[in-house]
Parts: C-alpha cells; sequence; structure tokens
C-alpha cells in the first residue's frame, strides 16, 4: 500500500494534468472543493501561524535581550524568515494535515466502499470527477489561506514584541530587509504545496485496499494515515529544492 | 426562519457541539487520571506499542530532522554571508533547532504518523466492534489499550527528539560546511560556547508534552469513532488537526512558562 501509493501519485498527477483545464465532471464541485478544503482550513492555519508567530518573537526577543540588549531589530529579522520560510511552510505542513487526511478519508471510504468502482461503471472518469476538483480547489485556495496565515503570523509577532518586549509597532512593522524576492519565494513555495498534497492524498485514498485483510474501514485509517506522512514530508523536499532555487537566484539577480 | 435566528442558531449550534467536545476530552482524560492512579500495564502491549512508535517512525524522524537542518542554514545563509557572522553560526542553529524547531517539527511529523496510525487503529477497532469485545472479556480499554500508547509516546518522543536535535545538527553543520564554507571545528565552537543545557531540557520538555498530548488526543478521538469507514476517517483527520492546535497551544505556554 504504501509504496503502491507513491507510485500511482504520478501518473495521476499526469492524467489530472491532461484534464484540469478542461471542462465538465460535476458542475460546481470546483467551488464546493474550494469551501471545504480552503476556506474552512482558514481557521485552524489562522490560529496554529499565530501561536507560530507569537513563539517566534518570544524566542528571537530573549535572544536579543541576551546577547545584543536591544530588541530594535526582532521585527526586521523575523519578518523574512516569515515570509519566505516558516510562514509558507508551516502553512503547506498544515494544509497537508488539514486537507491531506481530509482527501485521503473522504476517497479512500469511497473506494473502500467501491463507489469509485461504480463511477468507472457509469462511464464516469474518477480522475477527473474527483480528483481533479479537489486539485484546482486546493491550488485555488491555497495562497489566499496561506496569505491569511502569514498575516496572522505577523500580527502576533507584532503584539508579543509589544506586550513582552515594549517594542513599539512602528518599529516591529520594519520591511528593510525584505528583499524584492521573499514574497516571489513565499508564493511559489505555497503554489507547489498547493499542486502536491491534493494529489498525493488523492493517491493515497485511491489506493486504499478495499478487501482482504488491512482492507475495508482499516485500510481507510491506513490510507489517512500515509497521506499525512507522505505529503508532509513532500512539503519539506519541496521547501529543501524550492529554498535551494531560490538562494542560487539570489546570487544572480544579487 | 429569519436570517437572524439561523445566524444565531448557527452559532449557538457551533458553540454547543465545542461544549461536547470538550466535556467529551475532559471526561476521557478524567479516566485516562484515575486509571493512571493503579495503572495494570499489559507488559506485550507495551513492548508492541514501544517498538510501533518508537522504531518504526525513526525513518521519518531522522530524514525529516536533517532536511529542516539543512533548510534552516540555506535560508539563513544570506544574512551569515551578507553579516560575516560565520563564528555564531553554530549557536544560532543550536539554539533554534533545540528549543524550536526539533521538538515542533518532529512533533507535527510524529503526530502524523504516530497519531494518525493510532487513531485509525483504534477507529478500526471501535467500528469492528472489537473494544466491545474487550469489555465484555473484562478487559478496560483505558488500562489495556490507552495506557500502553501513552507510555510509548511520551517515552519515545523524547528519545526521538534527542535523535532528531542530533540529525539536524548534523545536516546544519554539513550544509554550512558545503555552501558557506564553515569547517566543523568552528560550529562547534560556538555550539558549545553559547548553547546552555537548558536549551537542550527545554526542548525535552516540549517533547514529553507534545507526546502526551498526540497519545490523548489520537485515542480519544480513535475511542469515539462512530459510523463505518467513513467514520474512520473523519475520526483521523479530526485527531491530527487536533493535535496540531495543541501542539502550537502547548508550544506558546512551554515557551513563556519555561524561558
Amino acid at each position: 500500500m504504501s509504496v503502491a501509493a507513491l507510485k500511482m501519485s504520478l501518473p495521476l498527477a499526469r492524467q489530472a494534468a491532461g484534464k484540469v483545464w478542461r471542462r465538465g465532471g460535476p458542475p460546481h464541485a470546483t467551488l464546493i472543493q474550494a469551501y471545504s478544503l480552503g476556506y474552512r482550513s482558514a481557521p485552524f492555519v489562522i490560529a496554529t501561524l499565530a501561536c507560530l508567530g507569537a513563539i517566534l518573537t518570544f524566542q528571537a526577543g530573549l535572544q536579543a535581550d541576551r546577547v545584543i540588549g536591544d530588541n530594535a531589530l526582532t521585527g526586521a529579522t523575523t519578518m523574512p524568515l516569515l515570509l519566505r520560510q516558516l510562514g509558507p511552510t508551516l502553512c503547506g505542513l498544515m494544509l497537508a494535515t488539514r486537507v491531506g487526511t481530509a482527501v485521503a478519508a473522504e476517497l479512500g471510504n469511497m473506494t473502500v466502499t467501491e463507489q469509485v468502482d461504480a463511477l468507472r461503471m457509469c462511464g464516469a472518469d474518477p480522475v477527473a470527477h474527483l480528483v481533479v476538483p479537489r486539485l484546482r480547489g486546493c491550488v485555488i485556495m491555497a495562497l489566499p489561506v496561506s496569505l491569511l496565515g502569514v498575516a496572522a503570523a505577523i500580527g502576533a509577532g507584532a503584539v508579543m514584541a509589544k506586550v513582552g518586549f515594549l517594542v513599539p509597532w512602528s518599529t516591529y512593522f520594519n520591511f528593510s530587509f525584505v528583499h524584492g524576492l521573499d514574497p516571489v519565494e513565499g508564493a511559489a513555495k505555497v503554489l507547489a504545496y498547493g499542486i502536491t498534497t491534493p494529489l498525493i492524498a488523492s493517491a493515497c485514498g485511491l489506493a486504499a485496499p478495499t478487501s482482504g485483510p488491512g482492507g475495508g474501514s482499516e485500510g481507510v485509517g491506513q490510507a489517512t494515515t500515509y497521506a499525512v506522512v507522505y505529503c508532509s514530508m513532500a512539503v519539506i523536499a519541496l521547501d529543501f529544492v524550492l529554498g535551494g532555487l531560490f538562494f542560487l537566484l539570489r546570487g544572480v539577480v544579487g | 426562519m429569519t436570517f437572524g435566528a439561523r445566524a444565531l442558531a448557527y452559532v449557538g449550534g457551533a458553540a454547543l457541539d465545542l461544549c461536547a467536545e470538550i466535556g467529551a476530552f475532559a471526561l476521557f482524560v478524567a479516566g485516562l487520571l484515575r486509571a493512571l492512579l493503579w495503572p495494570r500495564l499489559d507488559g506485550p502491549e507495551c513492548l508492541r506499542s514501544l517498538y510501533r512508535v518508537g522504531w518504526l517512525s525513526l525513518p521519518v524522524v531522522i530524514i525529516t530532522a536533517a532536511f529542516a537542518g539543512a533548510i534552516a542554514v540555506i535560508q539563513t545563509g544570506v544574512f551569515v554571508v551578507k553579516y560575516q557572522a560565520y563564528d555564531v553560526v553554530g549557536w544560532g542553529f543550536g539554539y533554534t533547532v533545540f528549543r524550536e524547531i526539533g521538538p515542533l517539527l518532529i512533533g507535527l511529523m510524529f503526530s502524523g504518523r504516530i497519531g494518525a496510525f493510532t487513531a485509525a487503529q483504534l477507529g478500526t477497532m471501535q467500528v469492528t466492534e472489537q473494544i466491545d469485545a474487550l469489555r465484555i472479556m473484562a478487559l478496560d480499554p483505558t488500562h489495556y489499550l490507552v495506557l500502553p500508547r501513552l507510555l510509548a509516546m511520551a517515552v519515545m518522543m523524547v528519545l526521538l527528539v534527542v535523535i532528531g536535535d542530533l540529525c539536524a545538527l548534523c545536516g546544519a553543520a554539513l550544509t554550512s560546511g558545503v555552501m558557506l564554507g564553515i569547517e566543523l571545528p568552528v560550529f562547534l565552537n560556538s555550539l558549545f560556547e553559547y548553547v546552555t543545557l537548558g536549551d537542550f531540557t527545554q526542548g525535552l520538555f516540549k517533547a514529553l508534552a507534545f507526546g502526551v498530548i498526540i497519545a490523548t488526543v489520537s485515542c480519544h478521538f480513535g475511542l469515539k469513532t462512530r459510523g463505518g469507514a467513513a467514520g474512520v476517517g473523519r475520526a483521523v483527520s479530526a485527531s491530527v488537526v487536533a493535535s496540531a492546535v495543541g501542539i502550537f497551544l502547548a508550544d506558546g505556554a512551554l515557551t513563556v512558562w519555561l524561558r
């Protein structure tokens, strides 16, 4: 199951790529997925990222107090990190958790109860009907949800700096260390996570074993577990690759 | 119903659901604490849990941690070059890895790997009526299933964070050697010079707390699964989401409390 799901996600990506621009499939399916995968993940992403922003500022402030004795640059130094690295990647991990489990559980359940086979019998393509709407919905909503998350992290960081270390708002909101490529890097990462997460999770869900030992409801549980692990690993691997690419790009642009 | 009444009903229903959820979780934790007063641990089940929780998640933890260390270097490399801060790199990475990145990232991966697995396993046992069968045989599922998992996750989370910290530092040292040309002695020197034992133990305290949170949340959501295969999927999803929220809240509280 584990390797089968990973092997499936590449051909699935190819099939979905061929169908993602084409019309067809149930109407409004993309909107429904954008609502249930994107909009309904927003509170979760905002809450976790706000905690992260506050924690980050607290740790940075403690160190600045201890080593430099001055908190003037706390905001300026955390801002680029939040914009290009921690913000997008933690959003990606949270979306992998929330979206990955939801997609794998739903499709796994449909596979195990033979609803996917029923779709095929009706001549409907499961990829066009099930995978493509989830892919579209996730790609559309990844950027707005992550923007909200990063904004929440920066806001919570500013409040923590003000309350904990008496840093004025204007000193905290210092964007002078932000390079022009930083938001581009963040957006590229978020889009990449938004594409890989629904594809891997769909592959895990569709590969859920239907019968035999480890099939049925156990198979759904297994599919969901693999989906979280593989989606999170994909986020971290993509972060590594894209981070390296943008590091080289910065050297070129200067 | 008018729009106002509908909106009110929606908000009220959500609040009632939340209260019911919190109440059920509190009852579960109370039962767990009561069981801890006079624990009847099943030896083989404990060993099985320790093996599954610890040994089987070792590869995921090692890979994640090494990548995380490398990513941290790639991301901060620009600053290091800009300010010529080569001699504090070891301190910077040691501090962030021990205090935040190590426990937080490994906790999230652990929640994905083990928390999801536990919720799925207990959920499957619940919907196939195996839990009821245990009760019929006078075996309390709290003692027989939950306590071994709690023990295994609390112990193994701490051990995995120790190993993960080491792997993250190896990844960071290797990448800074290759990318920034910082030699290993320079890296280690600033690491041992400035990083205190307190930084390390704070991470371990956090790991212990995350392990306990993941265990209680995943067992709770697993045991209250209803409704066949769809219910198992929902239980896993809810368990992972709730664990992540719990991890971040506990991280914030412990960071402020432990300094």
